[in-house]
């Protein structure tokens, strides 16, 4: 089938089988891998894309249905140099380790923070429940998110833990 | 507030960051030249069958199907090499499955759906055998889990001390006499520390390439032991190790589960070099579930001996281990790594016996912590029972017990620990948690008819392997055509322009080695962080690399790039104190140049110095040209980390479900380089401690199919279930190697699974309930409960 | 983890939708797909044609009907719980949305098609139950009405025939309160519920209560022993632990029978004394 859809702005068109998943169709056939995938059971989230403005599991999404879809995937978060201020976030908060679940993590954080600009922690944690993290412990992911969200509120963000204790 | 002196580095951020957050870092399966072929494998439905044929026809006239191979095909490859190869597995199943989800075709296709839609065309006639599951049943032997074996039993784990019979002997006499004493106190539990299904996100992948030409792979693995691999590689197919240039690029995360040689990266290998096309094979979350190892699976009998005041008498632990169908990697040596920590941070006399057996299940291996979780549980569970028994505030037991401040002090099981300072370390957990005041507020949450308990536990763990001559008890690198050697490697070379490349042999999954080696030369040379540049994971690269695992890379690699920065900073003295005319002694390096002490304008650039170091004319003589320096650390002993940790939880009594209010935890690993990635080790590593504890659980049913091969079923935390971690750390370093550090890596899950099962305990010991078996579902809690009342 | 090749339409509208449905009675209508494509994925489900009603324009609203709300086919389950609406007039099932999944999860699956799927673990289907919902089918036959107590019909299984659509929840608006309340799998609301309650009275005094429950059994069903000892005055410490009763309670992986049991009585408890509280 003959699918046409914009990814991080741009035109894209492309001839796919109906069983191709869209998180397929953006690694191997966009070649856009920073999508990743991590259980095939839409269940730890690290193909999280954003698709019409909503955060969804690429890997339970066919190709096909994202026909005339406008997709961002977190290659295509970043203003050129400029990181989006989720993705400073996990930088400034150490918020990764092996850094496989991030890109869906941050895509999931984004939209959280859209429509929560001042979460609580407990919102935090469990807005990203459809994230899974083996190596984080989550503890500075949402470290990550209070910043990111401070930051987007024009606010200055907490003193990093290690420097508390 | 507790010590946080001795940083070597400081919380720099993290240099691996900027490409895995704008989804640039390359993972295995980014790996997708074009023509790449993939792989799909025929499982076995059945934990143990006789293979009676195999009908590959249809698959292979399947679409897009390039080939299918079956063990007739790659049994010349010999099996799967193994350090510890006790029972070394078949690269396919031949004529016979020994574990559910066991390969016995592989099948290569053009993409990775029809290789999936061919390998449901491949007909397999099995005659199913009746499998053995049940470790107790393994243990005593009546149903095999190979037919051609006498027994089970594989090897028996035993010490009180290590591998003296007569004084294991002596002890256990010992701990007998004790028990027939008047003021004798003997608490004793059998407790199950369950399997458990390691779940790094990113699945195992591996991409191979063969060049004829050149007689080359080029192999990209998510593994955590590249050159073991390459090495093993290399040793089936008859080839130089150089004529295998293997890449771990970015790896999702390893804990152990990418810490093995696994069939599917040597078979990958064979379809590449059979086909002559790039060939690759990423598991499936399901399929990872049944081909990459599992982790734990113990079942034993803890019982201590003390008095009535809280004086251990002794320590006995006997118990089985499940090593799965085959031995891996390290598979039969897990146990043993549990035995070097088995009477903890005490000076009781133990008695420790751990028999390991052959089922037919998932092959078990290291996962974050490898026996020392195991040790650490039994031992910390029964002490917690026995202070209850006698009225004892747990802290108070720990303490009577625990070995003086000490450096270089035997262990009673026998083995040599570098330093500890254990009592000072609870002192502060005690301190820093508000423990009395934590107690006030548990109290006063009870009175108010809420179940709220609080768990302590204190941990010793080894690692930083090791020394070099650990091999000959038993782990041999040699059947990865590698040294048989634990020691470390840094390569230092200062580029031409004055920058340095460091090559280091550790196998990073995200603990941000490239930004803490960085540092460490920094810290020595004075080169800035932002002109050094950190290699790893590449056989190109390093000459040699032992990889990541038993948070050895800092204590060992770390002190060993700390070793060539100084070998490098010596050699760059002599040449700027040339440069400078100056004396060598009064060199001095900072800010990216030497100095003359004593002469703040009189200074040289790394960039002059390289310059120098690349045209040899420039050199005083006698001086050879080039600037580099390679290390290969060797410790004297393994490090002996270790802490305290605190939880508090809350149990709902109508429903079981137990949640984590607080958890606070001090730890103490010697010198600290990067204090933010520190804390964040032991984030991850409590999370998977305290999974264990209320969540994850491998589950077999009788006939050996694993019942939790998604993660749907198989649970892990999430960012719901966990609390924010409450951290602070006493600093004792070790002597053993020159940064005084110890390692970090799985200190959190050793410390934490314990924890929790004391403090859901302590919530609901007034009603009975001595022990829960891990996972603390909500089930089993209530279960306990109901039964408790029942009792 | 790929799906088997199948064939893929996305009509424009439901008559060409019911059509194509008419057609091929192994076709599977898809709307979010969050319940489907994982089994196809796993090829326990194999259809030879996927009928992608998420393009056809007007399923996609919340509609105030007067007497009732109307949830359309393509509504999602973040639609539902954050609709001002439903928190007002059909609590339970709003709460029940909200603990449905994950956020991705809830952005792309839908109440319909949850109900449809009537997985015997499913959260939103017990508030259909609860709440008295009617379930509109359409087929090129025409179309049907359907209680949500006679909807339910066995695990995976609904009564919807081959070539229906379920185009419509449509939930009385009756006034009272109504909760929903669970165990999930690792403890919390979350996850699939290891038990799940939803429970709608007329007033704060709980009269006329209605019991739904879910994740013990072979489907959500009715509790209805629950409500009759309610109706005849029975207090509701002793009413909730009949939740089970006349009911197939199945062990698994999260609970034995007899904790499963224990579990619908408790969160009967709970929910009820929701329900009355939002009932004021």
């Amino acid at each position: 089938m003959d699918i046409h859809m914009t990814v991080n702005g741009e035109q894209v068109s492309a001839s796919v089988e109906p069983r191709t998943l869209l998180v397929h169709f953006i690694r191997e056939h966009l070649r856009l891998t920073g999508t990743h995938v991590g259980c095939e059971t839409s269940y730890c989230g690290a193909c999280t894309v954003h698709v019409d403005g909503k955060a969804v599991k690429s890997c339970t999404m066919l190709a096909v249905q994202a026909d005339g879809a406008d997709i961002t995937t977190i290659e295509g978060l970043a203003d050129g140099d400029a990181l989006h201020p989720v993705q400073e976030g996990f930088w400034e908060r150490h918020g990764l380790q092996c850094g496989f679940c991030t890109p869906g993590m941050i895509m999931s954080s984004v939209k959280l923070l859209e429509a929560a600009p001042d979460p609580s922690e407990r919102e935090i944690r469990e807005a990203l429940e459809g994230n899974l993290c083996r190596c984080t412990g989550y503890h500075n992911i949402v470290r990550a998110v209070e910043y990111a969200g401070a930051r987007m509120r024009g606010e200055e963000p907490a003193q990093p833990d290690w420097e508390v204790n | 507030m507790t010590e946080t002196t001795s940083v070597l580095g400081g919380a720099v951020r993290r240099r691996e960051d900027p490409a895995l957050i704008r989804g640039t870092g390359k993972y295995t399966d980014d790996v997708n030249p074009t023509g790449t072929l993939h792989v799909a494998f025929v499982r076995s439905p059945f934990a143990k069958a006789k293979i009676l044929s195999i009908d590959t026809t249809a698959a292979a006239e399947a679409a897009g199907v390039v080939a299918v191979y079956t063990a007739e095909d790659v049994r010349h490859l010999g099996p799967l090499p193994a350090q510890v190869p006790v029972r070394p597995r078949p690269l396919l199943a031949d004529g016979q499955v020994a574990h559910a989800g066991e390969a016995v075709a592989m099948v290569v296709a053009t993409d990775r759906y029809l290789a999936q839609d061919a390998a449901e065309l491949v007909f397999v006639d099995y005659e199913d055998q009746a499998p053995v599951i049940d470790l107790k049943a393994a243990q005593a032997g009546d149903v095999k889990a190979h037919d051609d074996m006498d027994s089970n039993v594989i090897i028996s784990w035993a010490g009180g001390p290590f591998g003296d019979e007569e004084a294991i002997a002596a002890t256990r006499a010992g701990i007998s006499a004790a028990k027939e004493r008047e003021d004798a106190v003997v608490v004793s539990l059998e407790m199950t520390n369950q399997r458990l299904i390691p779940t790094a996100i990113e699945p195992r992948s591996v991409h191979a390439e063969w060049n004829a030409g050149y007689g080359e792979f080029r192999v990209h693995s998510s593994t955590q032991i590249a050159h073991a691999l390459a090495g093993a590689i290399a040793r089936v197919f008859g080839l130089a190790n150089s004529a295998v240039h293997l890449t771990a690029p970015e790896v999702g995360g390893g804990f152990g589960a990418k810490l093995n040689i696994y069939p599917d990266e040597i078979l990958t290998c064979f379809a590449a070099r059979s086909l002559g096309r790039p060939v690759k094979f990423t598991e499936t979350r399901r399929e990872a579930a049944v081909s990459t190892i599992h982790g734990r699976g113990w079942v034993a009998t803890a019982t201590i001996t003390g008095t009535r005041d809280g004086e251990i008498l002794g320590y006995e632990l006997e118990g089985v281990a499940d090593m799965g169908a085959y031995t891996q990697n390290f598979t039969a040596a897990i146990p043993f790594l549990g035995l070097f920590i088995g009477s903890g941070q005490y000076t009781m006399p133990t008695y420790w016996k751990v028999d390991c057996v052959l089922t037919n299940t998932v092959v078990t291996d290291a996962y974050r912590g490898a026996g020392r979780p195991e040790a650490e549980y039994y031992l910390e569970r029964i002490v917690d029972a026995y202070a209850r028994e006698i009225g004892m505030d747990p802290a108070d037991v720990r303490k009577k017990n625990y070995f003086d401040t000490f450096q270089d002090a035997i262990s009673p099981i026998g083995f040599a620990m570098d330093t500890g300072d254990y009592a000072k370390n609870l002192d502060a957990l005690l301190a820093f948690a508000d423990y009395d005041g934590l107690k006030a507020d548990r109290d006063r949450m009870r009175a108010e008819g809420r179940l709220v308990g609080i768990g302590l536990s204190s941990y010793v763990e080894v690692c930083g392997f090791g020394p070099s001559g650990l091999a000959e008890l038993g782990f041999s690198w040699s059947e990865y055509n590698l040294p048989s050697s634990f020691n470390g490697s840094a390569l230092l070379r200062v580029t031409p322009e004055g920058g340095a490349t460091l090559s280091i042999g550790t196998g990073p999954s995200g603990q941000g080695h490239e930004t803490t080696w960085a540092q460490i030369v920094n810290r020595e040379t004075g080169i800035p962080l932002d002109r050094i540049r950190v290699l790893h994971g590449d056989t190109k690269d390093s000459p040699t690399g032992i990889g990541s695992f038993g948070s050895r890379s800092l204590a060992v690699d770390g002190a060993a790039a700390h070793e060539a920065s100084q070998k490098v900073t010596a050699k760059a003295s002599k040449i700027a104190a040339h440069l400078l005319e100056a004396a060598e002694e009064d060199i001095r390096f900072g800010d990216g140049a030497a100095h003359v002490a004593g002469s703040p304008d009189a200074s040289v650039t790394w960039a002059e110095i390289a310059k120098a170091a690349y045209q040899p004319h420039l050199l005083p003589e006698g001086l050879e040209g080039s600037l580099e320096a390679h290390a290969l650390f060797s410790p004297g002993n393994a490090t002996w980390p270790f802490g305290s940790h605190i939880a508090m939880v809350e149990v709902d009594p109508d429903t079981g479900d137990v949640t984590l209010l607080r958890y606070i935890g001090m730890d103490d690993c010697g010198n600290v380089v990067n204090p933010m990635i520190v804390d964040g080790q032991l984030h991850g590593g409590a999370a998977q401690g305290i999974g264990q504890a209320l969540h994850e659980h491998g589950i077999y049913d009788d006939m050996g199919n694993l019942l939790t091969t998604s993660l749907v079923d198989y649970l892990i935390p999430t960012a719901a279930t966990l609390p924010a971690f409450e951290l602070a750390r006493t600093v004792t370093p070790t002597h053993v190697n020159p940064l005084g550090v110890k390692g970090i890596g799985e200190a959190g899950t050793i410390g934490s699974a314990q924890t929790i099962v004391n403090a859901v305990v302590d919530a609901v010991a007034h009603l009975g309930v001595r022990h829960i078996d891990m996972p603390l579902r909500p089930k089993r809690v209530w279960q306990a409960i109901q039964d408790a009342k029942g009792a | 983890m790929y799906a088997r090749p199948f064939d893929y339409a996305a009509p424009s509208s439901l008559e060409e939708a019911l059509d194509l449905l008419s057609a091929n009675p192994d076709a599977k209508v898809m709307s979010g797909g969050m319940s489907l494509l994982p089994m196809m994925k796993l090829r326990l489900l194999s259809p030879t044609l996927v009928i992608d009603i998420g393009r056809i324009p007007g399923l996609d609203e919340i509609v105030d009907q007067g007497d009732h709300i109307a949830i359309g086919a393509l509504v999602t389950h973040a639609e539902v719980a954050a609709s001002d609406l439903i928190a007002a007039q059909a609590t339970a099932l709003g709460q029940a949305a909200a603990w449905t999944g994950d956020a991705q999860v809830r952005n792309r699956g839908t109440l319909c098609g949850a109900v449809a799927h009537a997985d015997l673990a499913a959260d939103t289907p017990a508030t259909t139950l609860a709440l008295g919902a009617t379930m509109v089918a359409r087929s090129t036959r025409g179309e049907r009405e359907i209680a949500a107590e006679e909807f339910f019909v066995d695990t995976l299984q609904s009564a919807l025939e081959p070539d229906e659509i379920l185009t419509e929840v449509r939930i009385p608006k009756r006034g009272g309160g109504s909760a929903y309340d669970k165990l999930g799998r690792r403890g919390g609301h979350t996850d699939y519920a290891v038990a799940g309650v939803a429970v709608w009275v007329a007033d704060a005094t709980g009269s006329d209560a209605r019991v739904a429950v879910t994740g013990v059994g072979t489907k959500p069903q009715l509790a209805t022993a629950v409500m009759d000892a309610l109706g005849a005055g029975t207090p509701i410490e002793e009413a909730a632990a009949r939740a089970t009763e006349g009911m197939t309670v199945l062990e698994d992986l999260h609970g034995s029978e007899a904790y499963k049991a224990h579990l619908a009585a408790v969160f009967t408890g709970r929910a009820y004394a929701a329900a009355r509280e939002n009932a004021r």
